[in-house]
């Protein structure tokens, strides 16, 4: 009996002892699985997913704090990359899936205020003060943050329309006709 | 003239129909009552717009410049009055609009200066410019810009020069006719590649189901005392796929990484040379370019047709069939339906097929893949069709890259054999935009991640620097205080710091006013207790929009009130 | 020589451990979505299995027999499977987090994976040498890794078949190990020439 508790005890402080020098020996800094993650997201920065960014998301995935389907931005193809990646199973979106936007700046109504200026993530508003601003529409991601600040109300979005360039070919459909 | 030839891998034969286009020269189409010109028909940047509405412009004219070395000029087609620069339906199988100017000829057929040149007299570099503002490309159908084709590459030797007159799509017969009856010319403009180029060989590359192209070319050789090989290849579809006629004719094999000048090759198709002894030689740009117009019509025939002739103006000439249904650019291989009978004839239509029902049968059901293999065999490329299909069909397009999806050059020779009858390029295509778009999608990522950081680092170093101006600006304030008290009144040192805090509420207190001013100043309007000068001002600038948007201005007035009320509002709140 | 050799085949083939034992089905069948995730499980698990058994045989013969303490075995391989795995956790979230990620739960799993506590077991029903014991044991491993690899390029195909809605998923994997199970049954054959 006492042998056994013996080979037991022995057993542990020299298992235990190996665990404890690999756990300093192979010890992680930081989340390298944080840029694979941010890789996916759409960096529009918008805050839709309630953290301040892309980046502190991919964070929170990667601690697997957060859930994958936050990001309106990336739809449900960004949720499915994501599952991908991670391992984890597809869920549908947690917000209704937009088409790409952009924002346009009315600017008739433009007081020249610098609000959305600052507000814009992505430096896509150029404009200086008491001087119409306006939107570099190649630069915008659509992430609607500067809709809020304006004081005069004079931005809207727009969604981005099929043109020569961005039109894809389409998925082939498949004719079922009856036989007889 | 022996040449040993090489095979390809793969292929198809289908029924060329071709004898019907060959029977009567080339036509020159007459002049449209209208001529949509878009301003982008080649490969690379959009040219931009060089003319307005109600201009007057002469044949020959630039309307568009080249964007960027990788581009090509648009010219007017024939002399007339710019009715608009606007968007027009291309001919593109989405049937989108492009920007297209469009002109209404006044049927003088005016020309502006044209100045012959000697290209052997001028720096190759001029050459390249003249041919990419004389908007030279590729009329194979690619309309790759051709100045960006004739530098050598700076490591390898030229070796062959490779002129395509292949032509293996069936239907088609542009290329044939025009080495027919003009082949003196073309082989002027081989000269002109073949001096940028400096290759050691030229080639040129014929189908010998054409040998009267094939005597003619050897004529126009022979007579000019030039040296180039006109070589009569097997009749096997893609023969003349650039990287397909490249092999034959000199056995090299492109890799899918390398570009055909690394091989030592540079590959041109016959129609391309001719424009571009016509645009160094006569300083004509490319105005208009040989059409095949077949199929099902009673007149099948090759016309000349100006760039931005209306379809339905060109296919009036071959009088269609009453159950003409649609029209088909490019061959019944490669090409694409047109979107509309108001689509215009640009640098890549190289042929249009009027199709019926009965000429082409609706296709049939597709059913499902049973690995036969019939597509991998005949691919020229040596992909496997069936497994790329297998996955763009699942959507799974990393798979698809693994198994090489961006060499396809969507020939269809899978398609034709399938016996499943699967549509397997439209599948490819499928894939390959989608994978492009997400590319792009990926890159506007990055792009907005670059500079979203960018921007955090500057509102930092912004908030550093800031800190630091107000840390020094209230030393030096303290400084003075000190100095106060030593000129004479009697201040106790305690007091100085609740002197420090009055002051600096105070300047505090003068900020907002300052800021509250300014704000206040930068409303346009409606704000009370403005001033004179105030109004003044925005009166000019009222005066100034009003032409802009006139009937825009009673709606966007009673708005703004509304906004400047609400504003103002809200400013008092903060 | 020829007995090694017929141990390992027969470890990796004829007894194969997933297919014919029916052991480790749980990583089996979960985590054989990718080949390259199939890879990493594989790896990590022959690397346990084969050092498992090593170790397992060294504590029975020098610790447990000569005690007679037999009635301990499962509890101190237990323990020995348990710390390898631990090792082996700490040495893929340092390498590859991604596959530490993608493992998710089927790493630290590892340790309750049957094949890797019934192949030691199995050693000393069979009463195995200690060289005996560990080519057994890497043949086992290399066995499970080659199913788990190959079902996983059978249900990365099968993702983009048209498979009846009530068969998409799991039942459509099982149905398919099934029917690798059958395949490997034609190893038997191999056993007239032992």
């Amino acid at each position: 009996m006492l042998s056994a508790i013996l080979i037991m005890a022995l057993g542990a402080v020299v298992l235990g002892a190996a665990l404890g020098y690999a756990s300093i020996k192979f010890k992680v800094e930081g989340n390298p699985l944080v840029e694979k993650v941010e890789a996916i997201l759409p960096q529009t920065q918008c805050g839709q997913c309630g953290y301040p960014g892309c980046k502190p998301y991919a964070e929170a995935i990667a601690e697997g704090e957060a859930e994958i389907n936050l990001c309106p931005p990336g739809g449900q193809e960004g949720v499915r990359k994501l599952a991908d990646l991670l391992g984890r199973e597809v869920k549908p979106l947690n917000a209704e899936e937009k088409p790409k936007q952009i924002a346009i700046i009315d600017e008739q109504t433009c007081i020249g205020c610098t609000l959305c200026i600052q507000a814009c993530p992505v430096d896509a508003i150029v404009g200086a003060a008491k001087q119409m601003h306006t939107i570099v529409e190649a630069l915008c991601t659509g992430c609607e943050l500067c809709i809020k600040p304006c004081p005069v109300e004079c931005i809207r979005m727009e969604v981005i329309e099929e043109n020569i360039d961005n039109w894809k070919w389409k998925y082939p459909v498949v004719e079922i006709k009856r036989v007889a | 003239m022996l040449q040993q030839l090489f095979k390809f891998k793969g292929g198809v034969k289908p029924d060329t129909n071709k004898t019907p286009s060959v029977q009567l020269p080339i036509g020159i189409a007459p002049l449209p009552a209208l001529l949509i010109v878009p301003l982008h028909q080649s490969i690379g940047g959009m040219p931009n717009p060089l003319v307005e509405a109600g201009q007057r412009v002469l044949k020959g004219q630039r309307i568009g410049g080249p964007d960027k070395w990788v581009s090509s000029a648009v010219h007017a087609p024939t002399s007339g009055t710019v009715l608009a620069v606007e968007e027009r339906i291309a001919a593109h199988p989405s049937g989108l609009p492009t920007l297209s100017v469009v002109i209404e000829p006044d049927g003088r057929d005016e020309w502006i200066e044209r100045t012959p040149l000697d290209h052997t007299a001028l720096e190759p570099e001029r050459v390249r410019e003249i041919l990419r503002d004389s908007g030279v490309v590729g009329l194979g159908g690619a309309v790759f810009p051709s100045h960006a084709k004739l530098a050598p590459a700076k490591s390898v030797p030229m070796e062959d020069l490779v002129i395509n007159g292949a032509e293996c799509e069936p239907y088609m017969t542009c290329d044939d006719m025009l080495m027919r009856e003009r082949p003196e010319e073309i082989v002027r403009g081989i000269g002109i590649f073949r001096d940028l180029l400096q290759p050691q060989r030229v080639l040129i590359g014929i189908e010998d189901n054409k040998p009267e192209a094939v005597a003619a070319m050897q004529a126009a050789v022979h007579r000019l005392g030039e040296s180039y090989a006109v070589v009569a290849v097997p009749t096997r579809y893609p023969a003349g796929g650039a990287k397909q006629l490249i092999r034959v004719l000199t056995g090299k094999e492109v890799p899918a990484s390398k570009r055909s000048p690394e091989m030592g090759v540079q590959c041109f198709n016959v129609a391309t040379a001719y424009t571009a002894w016509r645009a160094i030689a006569h300083g004509e740009p490319v105005l208009s370019r040989i059409v095949t117009l077949t199929g099902n019509v009673e007149q099948p025939r090759n016309w000349e047709v100006l760039l931005g002739t209306p379809l339905k103006d060109l296919v009036a000439l071959g009088q269609p069939r009453p159950d003409t249904n649609r029209y088909l650019m490019g061959g019944p291989m490669m090409g694409f339906e047109m979107p509309s009978l108001e689509a215009p004839i640009v640098k890549a239509s190289n042929c249009i097929i009027a199709g019926s029902p009965a000429l082409f049968p609706p296709a049939p059901p597709e059913m499902p893949c049973i690995r036969c293999g019939a597509c991998a065999e005949a691919c020229p490329h040596e992909l496997q069709p069936f497994e790329m299909y297998w996955f763009s069909r699942a959507k799974n397009f990393g798979k698809t890259q693994e198994y090489n999806i961006f060499d396809c050059i969507e020939c269809g020779c899978c398609s034709y054999v399938c016996p499943s009858r699967i549509p397997l390029v439209q599948y490819f295509r499928f894939a390959k935009s989608e994978i492009w778009s997400r590319e792009r999608d990926k890159n506007m990522a990055d792009a907005a991640k670059a500079r979203f950081e960018l921007r955090n680092e500057r509102d930092e170093r912004e908030k550093a620097e800031k800190a630091a101006r107000l840390a020094k600006a209230a030393a030096a304030k303290a400084a003075e205080k000190k100095a106060a008290p030593e000129a004479g009144k009697e201040t106790a040192a305690a007091d100085s710091p609740v002197d420090a805090e009055a002051a600096k509420k105070a300047a505090i207190a003068a900020a907002m006013e300052r800021a509250r001013v300014q704000r206040e100043g930068a409303q346009p309007k409606n704000t009370d207790g403005l001033t004179v000068a105030q109004r003044k001002e925005i009166a000019e600038i009222e005066a100034r929009r009003v032409p802009l948007q006139p009937e825009q201005q009673t709606a966007f007035d009673a708005e703004n009130a509304e906004n400047a009320e609400a504003q103002s509002s809200r400013r008092e709140k903060q | 020589m020829t007995h090694y050799l017929f141990i390992i085949v027969g470890a990796v083939l004829v007894n194969n451990v997933v297919l014919v034992k029916i052991l480790g089905l749980c990583p089996f069948m979960g985590v054989s979505k990718k080949v390259e995730t199939a890879f990493g499980m594989g790896a990590a698990t022959t690397f346990v299995l084969t050092v498992a058994t090593g170790a397992s045989y060294v504590i029975d013969h020098y610790l447990l027999m000569p005690f007679g303490l037999e009635y301990l075995r499962t509890l101190s391989f237990i323990v020995t499977i348990a710390a390898i795995v631990q090792l082996t956790e700490m040495v893929i979230q340092k390498s590859s987090p991604v596959l530490h990620q993608v493992l998710g739960i089927y790493l630290p799993l590892i340790t309750t994976n049957c094949a890797v506590l019934g192949v030691p077991l199995l050693n000393i029903a069979y009463k195995y040498n200690f060289v005996e014991s560990l080519l057994f044991g890497a043949g086992s491993a290399v066995g499970f890794s080659l199913v788990l690899v190959l079902f996983a390029g059978i249900r990365e195909r099968v993702e983009g078949a048209d498979v009846p809605v009530h068969f998409r998923g799991v039942a459509i994997a099982m149905v398919t190990a099934g029917l690798m199970s059958l395949a490997f049954m034609g190893f038997t054959g191999l056993d007239k020439y032992q």
